[in-house]
């Protein structure tokens, strides 16, 4: 298959927050790009910026937050230069978020139905309402709800058709990125899998690009295609997910692969030593110096270029670079 | 032989509706037994809806059963008074989920540590009561200078889980409650309160009933485990067999759904019969039986529990060859 253009580009997305006790890059110059129909998994701890990523590309950031610098390219359109009212039209069109929690992201006053309604109106006021109603209904199936559920309440599903619910609404409109940030940390096992397995089914339907934020990496191992990892604001590795699981190449993602609990090691507990930084102190140069196993000299001075090292492996780190 | 603490054959019943009344079942005849002697981590695993916290606000006093009796050391827990309630809540601890709703925003994290010590009169003076803490904070492997005089929101979320963990420890507990410890805290951190849990049971003797959906952190931390589906006990046993060689169809469902992180282990080589939503009342029979996928007539009649080895019993009568087991006896099938 030949390279396709990105419907994706991230390019050099910088946002900081303004706190009292000074300014808090949560994203510092993050740059990836996404093909129709790819899956990339976002990890990281909390604070690590993923959220902060998430809420950038849909223009979610609020004050005292503010996007900075870069560019954020769907399907060529700049997201960061529409106006406030465009921005309004591409929400959802081009672009949709299915939020963490499900729960507390559906208004428990109104039928399931009439928020997908609401949802369509807003982008196309002249549809009638049959149109809307079987386009509505169509979602749903898709998301394998029954088609009575557009008549109920939240309050009247589990957690898991919640989730789905937002699936369905976050598809209304075929849009080309779907960002979901963390869908299914609040389901249990068995409804976790029916949700991603909902996902990837939509996914592929509408051809759509998929970004999954979360940090569990059972279902990044299980649902994406690469693997990005970010610490305190920065993309530290992006590789396919294989070669992230058998062979990690930045130390943070080696130390967060090594610290995953299999079946194999019982009783071996190991986690990364240190905690992470807070961003408002953030340590010169490399920010994961204070814990590497492997710091130099240099990494404490200078922070490392993010750079394709291999194919199709990009990596933040001296051990891979040329300059060191 | 004392016994710590006893289930016996505890059903809690949830109803609602004053002229119709509508009755759930979050734990169906439960009888259960840890020796005092021999600490120990049980598991009890399963998905939401299972009983397994309704288990835990039994176990720790905070509802009745509905009918049955929890003793602690051979007292009913619903009858201790006095001097003999004090040690009970003494000696039984918790933590809880949510590591960051536990803390009182307004007050230093002193605060969560030094409330025990005073209600319980662990110290005598002021000096002893820092020096308690710090021990504990130390235990659980966190710096005291790092950590006494800080506010909650200073603290991560993995520094305040083991917090709730060394307040449990500075009463010398003999149970320990964890209901989802690490369920809101970061990957790279869990192993790390998971050893300390774990350390917690070697080097202080403490048994701890660990509540958990995920079963990879159960097979690491735990000896037995028991699986709960709406209250009912599916399979029971021995931690390493039941995960690794899992018999009832509702267990290999949740083994099977585990994402694994392993990218030559796929995901979902059986398929989920049933959608959540369909589910309908289970009725008398087993509870599984509306997702099973082997579902059969003789399954509307609530399986016993047949002991499949020494340490491996499954409520299914895909197994009804097997000899049977009172469900008072729950407990001769968990190593310790």
């Amino acid at each position: 298959m030949e390279k396709m253009k990105p419907v994706l580009e991230v390019i050099n997305l910088r946002v900081s927050y303004y706190t009292d006790s000074g300014r808090a890059t949560a994203l510092d110059g993050v740059s990836l790009s996404l093909a129709a129909g790819e899956k990339l998994g976002l990890v990281g701890e909390s604070g690590s910026g993923k959220s902060t990523m998430a809420l950038a590309m849909m223009r979610m950031i609020k004050p005292p937050g503010r996007i900075e610098a870069g560019q954020v390219l769907v399907d060529g359109t700049d997201l960061t230069a529409l106006s406030e009212q465009a921005m309004l039209k591409a929400r959802l069109s081009k672009i949709a978020y299915i939020p963490q929690g499900a729960m507390n992201s559906l208004n428990p006053v109104m039928r399931i139905g009439a928020q997908m309604v609401d949802a369509i109106r807003a982008h196309d006021p002249r549809a009638s309402k049959a149109s809307i109603e079987a386009r509505c209904r169509h979602a749903l199936e898709s998301v394998d709800l029954q088609r009575n559920v557009f008549k109920m309440y939240a309050h009247e599903l589990s957690g898991g058709m919640k989730q789905r619910v937002c699936i369905a609404i976050g598809i209304l409109l075929q849009p080309k990125v779907i960002i979901c940030d963390e869908p299914t940390s609040a389901l249990d096992v068995v409804t976790q899998r029916q949700v991603m397995e909902t996902i990837d089914r939509v996914q592929k339907k509408i051809g759509a690009a998929v970004i999954l934020i979360g940090h569990d990496m059972g279902l990044m191992a299980q649902f994406v295609d690469k693997v990005a990892v970010m610490y305190t604001g920065r993309l530290m590795e992006l590789s396919p997910v294989r070669e992230m699981f058998t062979d990690p190449l930045h130390p943070y993602a080696q130390a967060l692969i090594n610290s995953l609990p299999n079946l194999d090691n019982k009783g071996v507990f190991q986690g990364i030593p240190g905690i992470a930084p807070s961003l408002l102190k953030l340590p010169g140069g490399c920010a994961f110096h204070p814990r590497c196993p492997h710091v130099m000299e240099i990494c404490k001075n200078v922070p490392p270029n993010f750079e394709t090292v291999r194919d199709e492996r990009q990596v933040a780190c001296y051990l891979y670079s040329q300059k060191a | 032989m004392a016994d710590l603490l006893e289930f016996r054959n505890v059903t809690k019943m949830y109803s609602h509706g004053l002229l119709t009344r509508t009755s759930t079942i979050a734990l169906n005849n439960v009888s259960l037994t840890l020796t005092e002697d021999e600490p120990t981590v049980l598991t009890v695993a399963g998905e939401s809806g299972s009983g397994k916290t309704t288990l835990a606000m039994l176990l720790l006093g905070f509802i009745p059963p509905t009918s049955g009796q929890i003793l602690y050391k051979g007292r009913d827990i619903s009858k201790l008074k006095g001097e003999e309630q004090m040690r009970f809540r003494r000696e039984v601890q918790a933590v809880f989920q949510d590591p960051f709703a536990v803390f009182n925003p307004f007050y230093t994290v002193d605060h969560l540590l030094s409330v025990p010590i005073d209600r319980f009169k662990l110290a005598k003076s002021g000096a002893q009561a820092r020096d308690k803490m710090a021990e504990a904070l130390t235990a659980v492997g966190l710096r005291p200078d790092e950590i006494l005089g800080r506010f909650p929101h200073q603290l991560s979320g993995g520094q305040r889980q083991r917090i709730n963990v060394a307040r449990a420890l500075l009463l010398k507990p003999k149970l320990l409650v964890a209901d989802e410890p690490v369920s809101m805290v970061d990957a790279s951190l869990r192993a790390s309160i998971l050893e300390t849990l774990r350390s917690l049971q070697k080097n202080y003797g403490v048994s701890i009933i660990y509540i958990t959906h995920d079963l990879t952190t159960a097979y690491h931390i735990a000896k037995s485990i028991i699986v709960l589906y709406r209250g009912a006990v599916m399979e029971a046993g021995d931690v390493d067999t039941v995960i690794k060689q899992p018999q009832h169809p509702y267990t290999r469902l949740l083994i099977d759904s585990i994402p694994w992180p392993d990218i030559n282990r796929r995901w979902g080589e059986t398929e989920i019969k049933a959608k959540e939503s369909e589910l309908g009342d289970a009725g008398a029979g087993c509870k599984f039986y509306a997702r099973c996928p082997f579902a059969m007539e003789q399954c509307k009649v609530l399986p016993p529990l047949f002991r499949l080895s020494e340490h491996q019993a499954a409520s299914c009568y895909l197994y009804g060859q097997n000899p049977q087991i009172e469900s008072e006896r729950l407990s001769e099938l968990l190593p310790v």
